[in-house]
């Protein structure tokens, strides 16, 4: 059994590695990397970053008892102080604690 | 600069992620010391795969017996955005030598919004960032695996400091930008995608739609300018 948890996270080890190698892999250095991939590689990260929010945010429940007001209240808090003063720390942190404050004492 | 004073300057930057890298690696810890693995284990996982929601999914894989079949396919869906942040960096972490290696493995989703967003970074500055990263990852994970049991602080919602770290970088790259179409098309064929397919399986949809989407957005643009870009 042991034998097989080992074998198990060596096989998602294996295969996280080989996702995030891929790219270097296929387009190595030797050959010309394809001009589309490269302006694709601008493209992605205002892309993956608007993704990954979305991703954070992917339990939201709209129906259910809080309506999803903490996420939406706290993530107001993080982009309009971010707006407003540039600080990521300082977005960061004021918005996770009104998250907590919110999920733990106000929607509980 | 002195080599502690290009430490602290990457530590700074990597604040963001130290408080939700320390928490959820603890509670990640945590989980797998409810299902009986130990502080081998959790420190294994943490060092080799390093991947944060993935090591979350592989604690149920590992304890309901999944098949390595399994594991590779649902490693494979769950970890396969981070095709995309290769491609962004393919040209700065190609060039940055013999740091190269370890920055490719351990392109998180949150070491990648702290170095994509900053193209001034050097390879060694990159390095920095990344190893800091993984160690409060690993740190984290070590500490729930030891002390979990012991801890009586309410951490409920702490886990919004990585929503909130990514909110910060979107907003970040909207102001620097005049340029929002790619935001607008990662926002909207995201929240389509989850509205459509549901959350647990629409981020392959969603990076088909964005890829989709980015290349028309491309061909357009050179289309109209000429054809060099």
């Amino acid at each position: 059994m042991n034998t097989h948890a080992v074998l198990l996270i060596a096989v998602s080890a294996l295969v996280t590695a080989l996702i995030r190698f891929a790219p270097f892999l296929v387009f190595r250095g030797g050959r010309e990397t394809p001009a589309v991939i490269l302006r694709l590689g601008k493209l992605l990260p205002c892309a993956v970053m608007g993704m990954l929010v979305v991703y954070c945010l992917r339990n939201m429940d709209f129906a259910g008892a809080s309506h999803a007001l903490p996420e939406i209240i706290a993530a107001a808090v993080v982009v309009l102080l971010h707006l407003w003063r540039r600080n990521t720390l300082l977005s960061i942190v004021a918005g996770t604690v009104v998250y907590m404050l919110l999920v733990q004492l106000v929607f509980v | 600069m002195t080599s502690l004073q290009k430490w602290g300057k990457s530590a700074r930057t990597t604040i963001p992620v130290m408080a939700g890298y320390l928490v959820l690696g603890a509670g990640f810890g945590i989980l797998l010391r409810t299902r009986g693995y130990g502080l081998g284990w959790a420190l294994a996982m943490s060092l080799f795969i390093y991947a944060g929601s993935m090591q979350y999914v592989a604690v149920d894989l590992l304890t309901g017996g999944a098949s390595l079949l399994t594991a590779a396919v649902t490693t494979l869906l769950v970890n396969a955005r981070h095709l995309f942040y290769g491609i962004s960096m393919l040209e700065r972490y190609r060039a940055a030598g013999k740091y190269a290696p370890y920055l490719i493995f351990s392109l998180t989703d949150e070491t990648y919004s702290l170095v994509a967003a900053r193209e001034d970074l050097t390879g060694a500055e990159c390095f920095r960032i990344s190893l800091l990263d993984q160690f409060y990852w690993v740190l984290g994970t070590a500490l729930g695996s030891l002390a979990g049991a012991y801890l009586n602080v309410n951490t409920t919602g702490i886990d919004f400091s990585l929503t909130a770290l990514f909110l910060t970088v979107f907003t970040g790259q909207w102001l620097e930008t005049k340029d929002h179409a790619p935001a607008l098309i990662g926002l909207g064929v995201s929240v389509v995608c989850r509205l459509l397919f549901g959350a647990g399986s629409f981020l392959l949809p969603t990076m088909a739609g964005m890829l989709f989407c980015l290349l028309v957005l491309d061909a357009r643009r050179t289309g109209k300018g000429g054809g060099s870009a």
